[in-house]
């Protein structure tokens, strides 16, 4: 295996009594698409702007395209691009020149500045608005221009910062569609989000909880090492007192209400169908369908949060 | 280092000039405060209100009079018929001075006594009552005198020459114009003004907008990026400095005596104090208005009251003077004024080059510092 993108070993921040991160190793392989997930204020930002530069770290190692973090922090800075929740343009410059003037800062020049340029305009998808003022753009193509200014330097690595906040469904879906371009030209990209959905476009997770990480690997292991029970979606009628019945069986692990459904986390897949139709007949409520479903991040999610919560460790003392 | 210097200094240069507001506020701010310090703000004691009773009411006392009107000093208001009067006239503030001539002032001045007269002030401004009565005094002196070499001219046929004979003679601004002595000090204010705020406002709103961040992350330097932030505003600095020259030139007749070389050197000494305590205030400030509430109570508030522009400073109490040593706009004060109005070389104030270069040195070294250190 080539040496990793980016490499992390024990690496923590302290705020005063606050320990944002604390003691945090992992790795990144080149090319990879590598989702940080975690709730606001778990730890994401702090580590990423420990990762580019943007603030030291109170102990531990990380190296980033080979480069150490605290030691050659101008050589780290070369080889990435950074782009936060805020799409940090200049508003009161216009497509060209916000473009023109983060190319020059990576010393872009001539020629070449000239086709970053016209790439990234491209990428936007901003062709004929490079004379618009950047602040009368909608929020969607701020965040593909803001991603195409931090990219003009053709970075070996990048870090999004929340890429995707405040932008509607369609433009998120897009934005992902270049992630995914992106690493397979090669570059490796590090992101960061709070959409579980999203999560499902990574090649590789880490979550992050209150400073420690929790889990960590591809969405599919995640799932299959953390549900191991089958999940059976039931449609039917009365739906809460559905849940409150097999909330009182004992063969039922867990049941939850998503949206209109029950999903039920069963032992065995045909007794616990077997037995979810016997119990709801019983109390006359019918059946419309019952599925079982491939879990999503969000059930992992949920299921871990509850497992490393303080509450749920002091239960399994 | 210089080709990361050129894009900041080209897109700082494009985002002042399409703030509209800002740049016209920075370009007619001096002509503002320069006409309204020019007009309104004048310490010259004019046309000042007087009441006359003359109770003598003879050629003499008519003439006595006219002495005191025929300078532009006093303006006859009222001439006073009953002592009633003057309480009501001057508890109303109609005028300022009022003057008593007693029945006997002709009979004694001409019999060679000592004639009385009463002069009323309205002392409730104290520095304008300070200057009324003095010159109330000169004019009754002057008079005296001139009574007293015509009766010496009649009784003995030769003039009479004055033991001490005192004709005071200006250095620097021989009308006593307020406005010569107050627009070194109004240059001095402005560029505080303006530079420093305005620095500080330019960093501080990269670090709200998080542009900062996204220039923190790049290869540029602190130093680069200070750099780069600075230059436009020295410019913009530089040519507000000039066209205060320029408006106080072609309004009040105003004239550097000195070398303009020198004046120069001392100008963007000031400015490179001025923009480094404009870059420490945004180390310090997160949010604009923060920024612009510290300085205005850390650099504009001192130039107005600490710097001897409006105020001397050998007036102050000690522990105020003390105050006014760290205040560097006293120091460019200085120089100016002796640039400008005394045409001095830098014999005269070198001591006040010495202590900016150090302030200058000190402020930018302080924000330098805490820039690397904060990583923002």
């Amino acid at each position: 295996m080539s040496e990793p993108a980016i490499s992390v070993h024990n690496l923590t921040k302290r705020f005063g009594d606050f320990l944002a991160v604390n003691n945090v190793s992992f790795q990144v392989g080149k090319g990879e698409i590598f989702g940080f997930l975690g709730a606001n204020g778990a730890g994401k930002s702090t580590t990423i702007r420990m990762l580019c530069g943007l603030l030291s770290s109170t102990s531990g190692t990380a190296t980033v395209a080979g480069y150490e973090i605290n030691q050659q922090p101008e050589k780290v800075k070369e080889n990435i691009g950074y782009m936060s929740q805020k799409f940090s343009l200049y508003d009161d410059l216009t497509v060209r020149e916000n473009i023109r003037f983060f190319g020059g800062v990576y010393g872009l020049r001539g020629k070449e500045l000239k086709d970053r340029m016209e790439w990234a305009v491209e990428m936007a998808g901003l062709q004929g608005r490079e004379n618009s003022l950047t602040v009368e753009l909608a929020g969607g193509w701020k965040q593909r221009l803001a991603l195409g200014c931090a990219i003009l330097h053709n970075p070996k690595i990048v870090f999004l910062d929340e890429p995707t906040g405040g932008v509607d469904p369609v433009s998120r879906r897009n934005f992902w569609e270049l992630i995914n371009q992106l690493s397979e030209q090669g570059t490796t990209v590090f992101v960061t989000t709070h959409y579980l959905d999203e999560a499902e476009y990574a090649n590789r997770i880490m979550l992050i909880q209150a400073g420690e990480i929790i889990a960590g690997g591809s969405p599919k292991e995640l799932k299959e090492t953390h549900i191991k029970n089958p999940i059976l979606e039931v449609e039917c009628d009365q739906v809460v007192s559905a849940m409150e019945i097999l909330q009182q069986q004992d063969w039922v692990i867990e049941t939850t209400i998503f949206g209109t459904y029950l999903h039920t986390s069963v032992t065995n897949e045909d007794e616990g169908r077997k037995k979810i139709q016997k119990v709801l007949a019983e109390n006359n409520i019918s059946i419309k369908r019952m599925d079982r479903i491939v879990p999503s991040l969000e059930d992992v999610f949920i299921y871990l949060i509850d497992q490393g919560s303080p509450a749920a460790k002091e239960e399994s003392r | 280092m210089f080709k990361r210097i050129k894009p900041i200094i080209k897109k700082e240069i494009r985002q002042i000039s399409r703030d509209r507001r800002t740049l016209g506020v920075l370009i007619f701010q001096p002509v503002f405060l320069l006409v309204m310090f020019g007009y309104a703000l004048n310490f010259d004691v004019r046309h000042i209100a007087i009441a006359v009773y003359d109770q003598d009411k003879t050629k003499v006392s008519r003439d006595f009079v006219n002495s005191f009107l025929h300078s532009e000093y006093f303006d006859l208001k009222y001439y006073l018929k009953g002592e009633k009067e003057i309480s009501e006239l001057l508890d109303e503030r109609k005028v300022w001075v009022v003057m008593v001539i007693p029945k006997d002032f002709s009979r004694k001045l001409l019999s060679g006594q000592e004639a009385k007269i009463q002069i009323l002030i309205d002392g409730s401004n104290a520095s304008q009552a300070t200057t009324v009565a003095a010159y109330t005094s000169g004019l009754v002196q002057s008079y005296s005198i001139k009574i007293l070499s015509e009766m010496f001219m009649r009784k003995r046929g030769m003039t009479l020459s004055l033991p001490v004979d005192f004709r005071p003679r200006v250095w620097y601004n021989p009308e006593l114009k307020s406005v010569k002595f107050l627009i070194p000090g109004l240059m001095a204010f402005i560029l505080t003004i303006s530079a420093v705020i305005s620095t500080s406002l330019s960093v501080v709103r990269e670090k709200e907008r998080g542009t900062m961040e996204q220039i923190m992350v790049s290869p540029v330097k602190p130093i680069e990026l200070i750099i780069g932030k600075t230059i436009p505003y020295v410019f913009i600095s530089l040519a507000t400095a000039y066209m205060i020259l320029l408006i106080s030139y072609l309004l009040f007749d105003f004239e550097v005596k000195g070398s303009q070389f020198l004046l120069f050197f001392v100008i963007l000494l000031y400015l490179f104090i001025a923009l480094g305590a404009g870059l420490f205030i945004s180390t310090v400030s997160n949010t604009q208005q923060v920024a612009f509430q510290l300085s205005t109570i850390f650099t504009m508030l001192p130039t107005f009251l600490l710097s001897g522009f409006v105020f001397p400073i050998r007036n102050m109490p000690f522990a105020i003077q003390l105050v006014t040593m760290i205040v560097p706009a006293r120091y460019f004060l200085v120089a100016l004024r002796s640039i400008i109005l005394k045409g001095m070389g830098i014999g005269a104030f070198w001591h006040q080059v010495i202590f900016m270069i150090v302030f200058g040195i000190s402020i930018n070294a302080l924000s330098w510092v805490r820039m690397r250190n904060k990583r923002l």
